[in-house]
């Protein structure tokens, strides 16, 4: 029940309580209970949505960075990850497998606001070994949805 | 004289008679008119909207990639029955020798061509339900066969009842086609319905073509494989195939299952008119086959939801509907505006600009309903059934 509700509102978040209803056969208060006890146990976290801002020709510029760092004694990573994610800047931080450890997610308005962010705020923290910085040149797909994908109807007329 | 009048006859017999006898589809009108509409909603088409899963899409392009671009055997290729074979086993629990009791076709549309023309002799007759497919009644005819349709109706969900089909057993009875989950009403029938029919089989001595392209697509039951119940393997031509539940109308690909005579035979048409079906459409089946199970359950999930809607909906604007629990169709009774099927169509179209298809497209018995997709985005369902509420409130006695 639960899950096909979450299933539902993880597509589309504008969606109606009614709609929802109308979609899963549950009853609209059976609907409200289980999205108000999932906001409650935070397994919805928040409520967002997926702009294309290129085609408003914002200037906006995404950047991902690699960072690898020196794990502290009892904290490991943690402790140098909350360091980071705090900042608002870095969007989505996670520990990542492989060459590096932290892939922390930039958003901001130009390449140098980036650029300031990596040099006096990561770079310069103790645990912090060294940064990669990967800006975003072409955003094909986001969240699932193919940006630049909007044909509708690619079904054909047809006689049966 | 005599000359004019030979030219005459010659201009009249151009068309083979059996030919002349089948009608185009009745949907294809609809089409015609919808294609010159800028902003209408098709409810009519019946195929999936959403685009073959990559994977599966990709297989078939890599095939390309690799110079995979000649005939394949006639039976399909080996490794493709192979997978078939295991996955009938698997999911329909009956077991099919890949060498010689599975055919690879062009779609179940030449399965079915291809079973009748393999089973009839002129004149032979075919016991079906319904509202039925359209292809159905012209594939028999068009094998000289006779199409013996059994009403169904909606006070037994549009199932059809084994006594029903007993009735019009006469002598020149060759088979019992089924094709549940139901185009275009979307009803299913329960195990218990099958074994009654398996036993008006098995006292007549009948084959029965089980067409179940829509067998992935049910909702909150089980689907039971015709083939699959005790004895009826042998009787069986189990027509399947990739369209429906892995959205792969275009690649034009399904099966059949039969005993190795009746494959045989139907390889023998196939091999002489198709040859083989198309290598990169195989590829793509085989891939299908191996890793396209969470997408399907995915797509159905989908459909689950719309129909929901669409049957609530079509409920509240006051057009009486049945729970559909198979397909992606609901069939609703428009009899409450007191418009006859091909009029509801028709106004419902051009003065609202949606498109649904008359019942009667499917049979006289067809009469009251219309045929609405629900494989549809959900932003034009209810936008559709806006509209429709605004065409029923006019029309409604």
């Amino acid at each position: 029940m639960k899950r096909e509700v979450l299933e539902v509102l993880e597509k589309d978040a504008k969606v109606t309580l009614k709609q929802i209803s109308a979609m899963t056969g549950l009853s609209v208060n059976q609907v409200r209970k289980t999205i108000d006890e999932a906001e409650s146990d935070r397994v919805i976290v928040k409520y967002k949505t997926v702009i294309n801002w290129r085609r408003l020709e914002e200037a906006r510029v995404q950047a991902l960075i690699e960072v690898r760092i020196q794990p502290q004694k009892d904290v490991g990573f943690d402790a140098i990850a909350e360091r980071i994610y705090r900042f608002p800047e870095a969007r989505s931080v996670y520990l990542v497998s492989g060459a590096y450890d932290l892939a922390v997610f930039v958003v901001a308005r130009t390449e140098h606001d980036v650029a300031k962010f990596v040099s006096d705020k990561l770079a310069s923290l103790e645990s912090v070994q060294g940064t990669v910085t990967h800006f975003f040149l072409k955003p094909y797909k986001e969240d699932g949805v193919i940006l630049e994908d909007h044909e509708k109807v690619r079904r054909q007329p047809l006689t049966l | 004289m005599s000359a004019r009048r030979s030219i005459k006859r010659r201009k009249r017999d151009i068309i083979s008679r059996r030919v002349g006898k089948v009608s185009p589809s009745g949907i294809r009108k609809f089409f015609d008119l919808l294609s010159t509409m800028e902003d209408a909603i098709s409810l009519g088409v019946g195929e999936p909207d959403f685009a073959t899963p990559w994977n599966i899409s990709e297989a078939g392009i890599s095939g390309i990639e690799k110079g995979y671009t000649m005939y394949t055997s006639n039976w399909g290729m080996p490794e493709l029955r192979q997978e078939l074979a295991g996955n009938l086993a698997e999911r329909c629990g009956v077991e099919y020798d890949p060498d010689s009791e599975l055919l690879i076709t062009v779609g179940v549309s030449e399965g079915l061509d291809l079973a009748m023309r393999a089973i009839l002799n002129p004149k032979d007759e075919i016991i079906s339900p319904e509202p039925t497919y359209v292809s159905y009644e012209s594939c028999t005819v068009l094998a000289e066969g006779v199409f013996v349709p059994v009403p169904t109706v909606v006070e037994n969900q549009f199932r059809v009842k084994a006594a029903d089909i007993e009735e019009r057993i006469t002598s020149r009875t060759k088979a019992i086609l089924l094709g549940y989950p139901n185009n275009p009403t979307g009803a299913v029938m329960e195990r218990a319905d099958l074994e009654e029919i398996a036993g008006v089989a098995h006292r007549h001595n009948l084959l029965v073509i089980s067409d179940e392209i829509y067998d992935q697509l049910v909702y909150g039951i089980r689907h039971t494989c015709f083939a699959s119940l005790p004895d009826m393997k042998e009787r069986t031509i189990f027509l399947g195939g990739f369209s429906k539940a892995y959205a792969m109308t275009g690649w034009r690909i399904g099966y059949v299952a039969a005993s190795a005579e009746i494959i045989e035979a139907m390889t023998k048409i196939h091999q002489y008119t198709i040859m083989c079906v198309p290598i990169m459409a195989q590829m793509a089946a085989i891939e299908a086959l191996k890793s396209g199970d969470a997408a399907v359950r995915e797509m159905v999930a989908d459909y689950d939801r719309r129909r929901r809607v669409m049957v609530k909906g079509l409920n509240a604007i006051g057009l009486s509907c049945f729970e559909p629990k198979g397909a992606f169709y609901a069939f609703p009774s428009v009899k409450a505006t007191g418009l006859s099927s091909q009029d509801f169509a028709e106004r419902l179209l051009l003065e609202e600009r949606v498109a649904v298809v008359p019942g009667t497209a499917f049979g006289s018995s067809g009469e009251g309903y219309v045929r609405c997709c629900y494989a549809t985005a959900l932003e034009d369902i209810r936008e559709a059934l806006r509209r429709m509420r605004r065409f029923v409130q006019r029309h409604r006695l």
